[in-house]
């Protein structure tokens, strides 16, 4: 009890504190410095319509990249972790008959809408990430659906690692014709759409980084859905 | 006056912190971890709004002028995927501990306690 008093005193305080920082900052007031700047020159430099997507892979493009490189470590992490010799799903309640078919026909519409999101990051809201995870989730659904469920491993960790290389290869190609790293070369060299922005095909190597990160995050996140639903089994 | 959105998430921080510190089972602790983040995403977040304007997708009638900061919500998108791993790194950490010592409780795993 006294601890929990003493814990709630302490919160209290640091609630006090951290009131008080933001009592300076104005909510609603327009306090762009760089951000104004992102805003006024995305189309002509990017060729992106979604300034949020241009910012994370063109402008702050190296954030991006540590972040993929972060969910990499944590799946190889989450792999090495529940490594064992021997491991399988132990799941035994069959789902119902609706719950069956009804995964097995929402399946390809969610990857369709995964998909969708990220191809189109430079158009509307969403992009790699949310992309691959409603991806992820489509397996997610399967695993739950059905109990002998299993991605095929081999080819997925595959296809996480050539993504991550091709996202790497991408920005080299930019280092070779640009002179810096994760350059647009699409966009500031071969001008590739600068007739159509707000289409499909514009948009510089944005489409392309968020197709590879998509298939990376949805990959990857369902190795570790896979990771976790599995146990160990005596032999 | 503070504003509506900074009160919420200074208390989903607090809320969090308060878990962390009190309660004694590791997966209540990473549900404390998760809210705090959850937090800090909303402050970042809050921060960038400028009222009376629209999302920073400059689309027809939006102009550079009739949009929000994009850069919070740059950052927020990395903020949630690194949470997004950390999380699942430590359920798999609570899955390996309940695995060796049979318990959640963090008193009763002993090597904790130093």
């Amino acid at each position: 009890m006294l601890k929990r008093i003493l814990a709630i005193i302490a919160i209290l305080i640091i609630g006090y504190w951290l009131a008080q920082g933001l009592a300076n900052v104005p909510f609603g007031q327009d306090k762009m410095l760089v951000g104004k700047y992102y805003l006024e020159h995305v189309k002509d430099q990017t060729g992106a319509v979604n300034a949020v997507t241009a910012v994370v892979v063109n402008y702050r493009g190296f954030d991006t990249l540590g972040e993929v490189t972060v969910l990499f470590i944590a799946s190889t992490g989450v792999g090495a972790l529940l490594w064992r010799k021997k491991r399988k799903r132990t799941a035994k309640t069959e789902g119902s008959v609706v719950l069956t078919t009804g995964s097995k026909l929402l399946f390809p519409f969610i990857m369709l809408f995964g998909m969708y999101i990220f191809i189109h990051g430079h158009l509307t809201p969403g992009g790699g990430f949310p992309g691959g995870a409603t991806i992820a989730t489509a397996f997610l659904l399967m695993y739950m659906a059905f109990t002998i469920y299993e991605i095929p491993h081999k080819e997925f960790e595959v296809t996480e690692g050539f993504a991550g290389m091709g996202y790497v290869l991408v920005g080299l190609l930019g280092l070779a014709i640009g002179g810096y790293f994760l350059f647009d070369w699409i966009w500031q060299t071969w001008h590739l759409g600068t007739s159509n922005i707000g289409r499909l095909f514009s948009g510089g190597f944005i489409p392309i980084i968020y197709t590879i990160i998509g298939i990376k995050v949805g990959t990857e996140l369902s190795g570790i859905i896979d990771n976790m639903l599995k146990e160990e089994v005596k032999e | 006056m503070i504003s509506a959105y900074y009160f919420g998430a200074i208390a989903l921080v607090l809320i969090g912190l308060y878990a962390v510190l009190v309660k004694k089972n590791l997966l209540k602790i990473l549900i404390g971890l998760s809210i705090m983040e959850t937090g800090v995403n909303l402050l970042l977040i809050s921060i960038g709004y400028v009222s009376g304007r629209s999302a920073p997708i400059l689309s027809e009638g939006i102009t550079a002028s009739k949009a929000v900061d994009p850069i919070p919500q740059a950052l927020v998108l990395t903020a949630i995927v690194i949470g997004v791993a950390t999380t699942a790194m430590a359920l798999s950490v609570a899955i390996i501990l309940y695995e060796k010592y049979g318990t959640l409780n963090i008193e009763e795993i002993r090597r904790l306690r130093g």
